[in-house]
């Protein structure tokens, strides 16, 4: 389907969130131009945010002819609802029932578990707690490395020969997961301990739909501080 | 679509969860029979529970020929995408990815505040802290309330004029409401202040597809008393 008219579609957001990025990400795949708004997301926040997204004042946020639609997952699941081309080739998620399930579950798995440690790692000093922490990460990165196989059903990605849902819910991560490992000389997604997990992300990286929107590890100090910052 | 024969279809679970029951009014929607089969949530959990979620070892399961589905959202979508008759005619999500969208959201936002509110709520003894969080669960229902109006389009569900996504997503939670009123003797789903709500909930209750799955108070506060007398007599680990 030809790209809407990019005023018809607004992203509000900031580089550096991972549920921005998998909006972009499944965007591209669609091949939908959009405008990304830049926002302040520290107080005071952006007026069009807090109108548009009045109940959690978060981003993103998709502005689809004026009409707001917010949580990334609902976000993902809409775009691909609403720019599907029939044939199902540039389908997002599975066509199968039993396999959406499934990328689904873990996809609910990853907002669970991995943010919440991605939000506990990056402002802790203390050693001992950023070792438990990077334990945990790589555990609930281990359990993702095992469902790899039956959601990829043997392909590159957790879409199968494209990248889908799961993927976009993992690999929008993979910004933050680097800049950790940077910034606190740990090791997460380790190659030897996770090694289909390991491959994977250098093909989702390498993804023509994927290239230029997850910032590289050290940008992220810069752009979480302009994130934060008071006005 | 004929109905799937009940062996294949297990549903893990009962019905004092939310999650549980809307797995049940969404199989009811559908057709489907199921077995509903009892599991032990206190450690040592049952086997089929672990074995069929290892990751969250929690209710609802569903097995279907075998394999499981778990997270009442994904079942409940599941559900839907599987037993399908494309016409339409039952269909859990709206047919419009907007109204989809604004469905996920909300069930999203009901996840997020209310499960967590019907906890806190039910063990919370000090007055002034049950009514703090009497005034959180009637700022949340108010919310819903103003979207009554929108995702409904003037109809009597959410779904319009059948019961969908996010009727069930609510409605599953409105046994513990009415028990938490009667326990807690507070008001959280008050006609007065929420008069569309109060509506759709009489509604929902009467619907064929939920009737029987929502114990009322009564039964609801019985089973809730003897489990928090059980959990107040437990000694201090």
């Amino acid at each position: 389907m030809a790209g809407t008219a990019t005023e018809d579609v607004k992203v509000l957001g900031l580089a550096l969130s991972p549920f921005v990025i998998r909006v972009r990400i499944a965007l591209r795949l669609k091949r939908v131009e959009y405008e990304f708004v830049e926002v302040r997301f520290a107080e005071p926040k952006s007026e069009i945010l807090v109108k548009s997204n009045p109940v959690y004042k978060k981003i993103p946020v998709l502005l689809h002819r004026g009409k707001p639609i917010c949580e990334s997952t609902v976000i993902v699941q809409y775009i691909d609802e609403e720019w599907t081309d029939g044939s199902g080739s540039s389908s997002i998620l599975p066509a199968d029932p039993f396999d959406r399930a499934i990328a689904r579950f873990w996809a609910v798995y990853i907002d669970d578990k991995l943010l919440a440690l991605i939000w506990a790692l990056r402002p802790e000093k203390e050693a001992a707690k950023v070792t438990e922490l990077t334990r945990q990460f790589r555990k609930v990165l281990g359990l993702l490395e095992e469902a790899f196989p039956e959601c990829g059903k043997g392909k590159g990605f957790f879409g199968g020969d494209a990248i889908g849902y799961l993927d976009i819910a993992l690999g929008s991560c993979l910004g933050w997961i680097r800049a950790l490992e940077k910034d606190k000389s740990v090791k997460i997604l380790d190659a030897e301990e996770l090694p289909r997990l390991a491959e994977w992300a250098e093909r989702f990286m390498a993804e023509e739909s994927v290239k230029g929107l997850v910032p590289e590890a050290d940008e992220y100090p810069k752009l979480y501080a302009a994130a934060v910052a008071s006005q | 679509m004929a109905r799937a024969a009940a062996e294949d279809v297990k549903v893990l679970g009962h019905l004092l969860s939310p999650f549980v029951i809307r797995v049940l009014i969404a199989f009811r929607l559908k057709r489907v029979e199921y077995e509903l089969v009892d599991v032990r949530l206190a450690e040592p959990k049952s086997e089929i529970l672990v074995k069929s979620n290892p990751v969250y070892k929690m209710i609802p399961v569903l097995l279907h020929r075998g394999k499981p589905i778990c997270e009442s959202a994904v079942i409940v979508q599941y559900i839907d995408e599987e037993w399908s008759d494309d016409g339409g005619s039952s269909s859990i999500l709206p047919a419009d990815p907007f109204d989809r969208a604004i469905a996920r959201f909300w069930a999203v936002y009901i996840d997020d505040k209310l499960p967590y509110l019907i906890r806190a709520l039910r063990w919370e003894k000090e007055a002034a802290k049950v009514t703090e969080l009497v005034g959180q669960f009637r700022q949340v229902l108010g919310r819903l309330e103003q979207a009554f109006t929108e995702c409904g389009k003037g109809k009597g569900f959410f779904g319009g004029d059948a019961v969908g996504y996010l009727d069930i997503a609510l409605g599953s939670c409105l046994g513990w409401i009415m028990t938490l009123e009667k326990g807690k003797s507070v008001k959280l789903l008050d006609a007065e202040e929420l008069p569309l709500l109060a509506g759709w909930a009489e509604r929902f209750l009467a619907e064929e597809s939920v009737k029987g799955l929502v114990p009322d108070a009564d039964e609801h506060l019985k089973i809730y008393e003897v489990a928090t007398a059980r959990t107040s007599a437990t000694p201090a680990a």
